[in-house]
């Protein structure tokens, strides 16, 4: 299987090319071997931080940021958000408030002060 | 009257490091002034990641990027007045602002600019059409879903691919909408590459280029809008016109530095970035004034505004330390070719070395930055590639700069 990825790692932005061949991974139009290991990476785990917001239960109208303490799979970005949308919290809450515990092998921590 | 010794009238980011940073300068009778009821100015609704890296070395959210400035001013007893809104600044510096107490008037020996920018609406495109619900700018669309909790649509178009059209589009993927295209009216994105990638790529967004809302359909909420591509000129070309059902538009078109009070005290502007005309120390043409951040020029990364910031607070602390006598003799600078702005617009070339910003006018491969003063070169950089959305620093050394004469000018030629 052939990809295209844009490498993210420096401003150029190398479009390369990764050739998928079961566990190998073939990437071409990297310019560093930084480009070579973001595209070996996005082919074989591709993690992202998720940032959303979760409902404080205590104040009308107020949102509290969250985000997932350590990079989750790509894949389930959807599975997370599912999770935050049937959760509600208490103010006061400080920014690393543990808000979940145990998604995807990370915790969902506050980002943001709600006093 | 009260007085102090500097007035900052913004506690976003560039506020709050501007009061830091003079407040550590030895200027310790610093207060801010903002019209929000807590500090961090837009930072509060940027709820994503990728702040810090630069200025911390660490990725932040928004709103944790801001808490560290906001204890940072807090450690130092920075007074702060909420809900504040400032409604002049003379030119000698007498501040006026007004709040549930009543009017407060300020005279202060220094006063630092650092309202940011708010956002280009529809009313400033000239899109046809019905005027229904629906139609958002993205940031307020950003501020109703991640602070007040609304989510305002569920079948989405972007027009505009900065970086707030491309988070957006990924923060409404994530809150179930669907985003049936992000359309962008130059031939390139003007946001970054990461974005473009983790915003749009990981969410199957299709990015139009060349192409640009016509028409806008619907009677009481939006129902869809007519999107055509655009020539070389801009102007839409006939017969590639397409329908696009959606409830909701967000527009992420540009963002224009809020400098009404600039104008009203009539400091001199810069028609390009729509900020005021600064020095190095980013002092406007009216000595005692500064200004810093968005409300100066347009950032691209939180990072460079507390960076920006900084300067601005240890120039005004100097200033009131000083005085007058800080002035020198100025060098005034140009942007050549390939350069669309330079900032600071003038330097004083006595002062050490000296960082020069600017933007470019396209999309460039390999490029090399020349800066000149006569026939003199005070700086050589080149970059693998340029892009108007990335802004571009050149650092002056002093000691090229002390026996420079004539404009200091930064040009580009691509290789």
């Amino acid at each position: 299987m052939e990809r295209k990825i844009t490498c993210i790692i420096c401003p150029r932005g190398c479009p390369m090319t990764a050739v998928i061949e079961g566990d190998s991974v073939k990437v071409s139009g990297h310019s560093c071997p930084k480009g070579e290991e973001y595209a070996i990476n996005e082919c074989t785990n591709p993690v992202r931080t998720v940032t959303a917001t979760v409902r404080v239960d205590n104040r009308r109208d107020v949102m509290v940021s969250v985000k997932t303490e350590n990079p989750v799979p790509k894949g389930s970005m959807a599975d997370v958000m599912a999770q935050l949308r049937k959760i509600t919290v208490q103010a006061p809450i400080h920014i690393g408030d543990v808000v979940l515990e145990d998604v995807f092998g990370t915790k969902i921590v506050a980002t943001k002060e709600i006093l | 009257m009260k007085k102090h010794a500097i007035v900052i009238v913004g506690g976003g980011p560039a506020g709050m490091a501007a009061a830091v940073a003079a407040y550590d300068r030895g200027v310790t009778d610093v207060v801010i002034l903002d019209r929000e009821p807590r500090l961090g100015g837009i930072l509060q609704q940027c709820i994503h990641n990728g702040f810090g890296l630069h200025k911390l070395g660490r990725e932040l959210t928004g709103p944790e990027y801001a808490d560290v400035y906001a204890q940072q001013v807090a450690e130092r007893n920075i007074p702060v007045f909420y809900e504040t809104m400032v409604t002049s600044v003379s030119p000698d510096r007498v501040v006026t602002a007004r709040n549930r107490e009543g009017i407060l008037k300020i005279q202060a020996e220094a006063v630092i600019l650092a309202m940011g920018c708010r956002e280009r609406s529809r009313g400033a495109l000239n899109i046809c059409g019905t005027r229904p619900a629906g139609i958002y700018s993205a940031g307020t669309a950003q501020k109703l879903i991640n602070c007040d909790g609304y989510m305002v649509g569920k079948r989405v178009v972007i027009l505009g691919s900065g970086d707030i059209g491309l988070i957006m589009a990924r923060r409404m993927s994530l809150e179930g909408a669907k985003v049936e295209a992000v359309c962008e009216l130059m031939s390139y994105s003007g946001g970054l590459t990461r974005n473009i990638v983790q915003c749009l790529e990981d969410f199957g967004i299709p990015l139009y280029l060349s192409t640009t809302v016509v028409q806008i359909h619907g009677q009481k909420r939006l129902e869809g809008v007519t999107v055509a591509q655009v020539d070389e000129n801009r102007r839409p070309i006939e017969g590639t016109s397409r329908f696009i059902p959606c409830d909701t538009l967000l527009l992420s078109v540009g963002l224009i530095p809020e400098n009404e009070l600039t104008q009203v005290c009539g400091i001199p502007m810069d028609p390009v970035t729509g900020g005021a005309m600064v020095d190095e120390r980013c002092m406007t043409k009216v000595s005692g004034i500064f200004a810093c951040g968005n409300v100066l020029h347009v950032h691209d990364l939180v990072d460079y505004v507390s960076d920006e910031a900084e300067r601005a607070g240890k120039g005004a602390a100097d200033f009131v330390r000083e005085g007058k006598a800080s002035e020198g003799a100025y060098l005034q600078t140009k942007a050549g070719k390939g350069v669309r702005y330079v900032v600071p617009q003038q330097l004083r070339k006595d002062t050490g070395d000296v960082d020069l910003f600017m933007r470019v006018t396209q999309p460039f491969g390999k490029v090399k930055f020349t800066v000149t003063a006569g026939d003199k070169v005070l700086a050589v950089a080149k970059r693998l590639k340029a892009a108007p959305g990335e802004m571009e620093r050149i650092t002056l050394k002093q000691a090229l700069l002390q026996d420079a004469e004539g404009t200091v000018t930064v040009e580009l030629e691509e290789l």
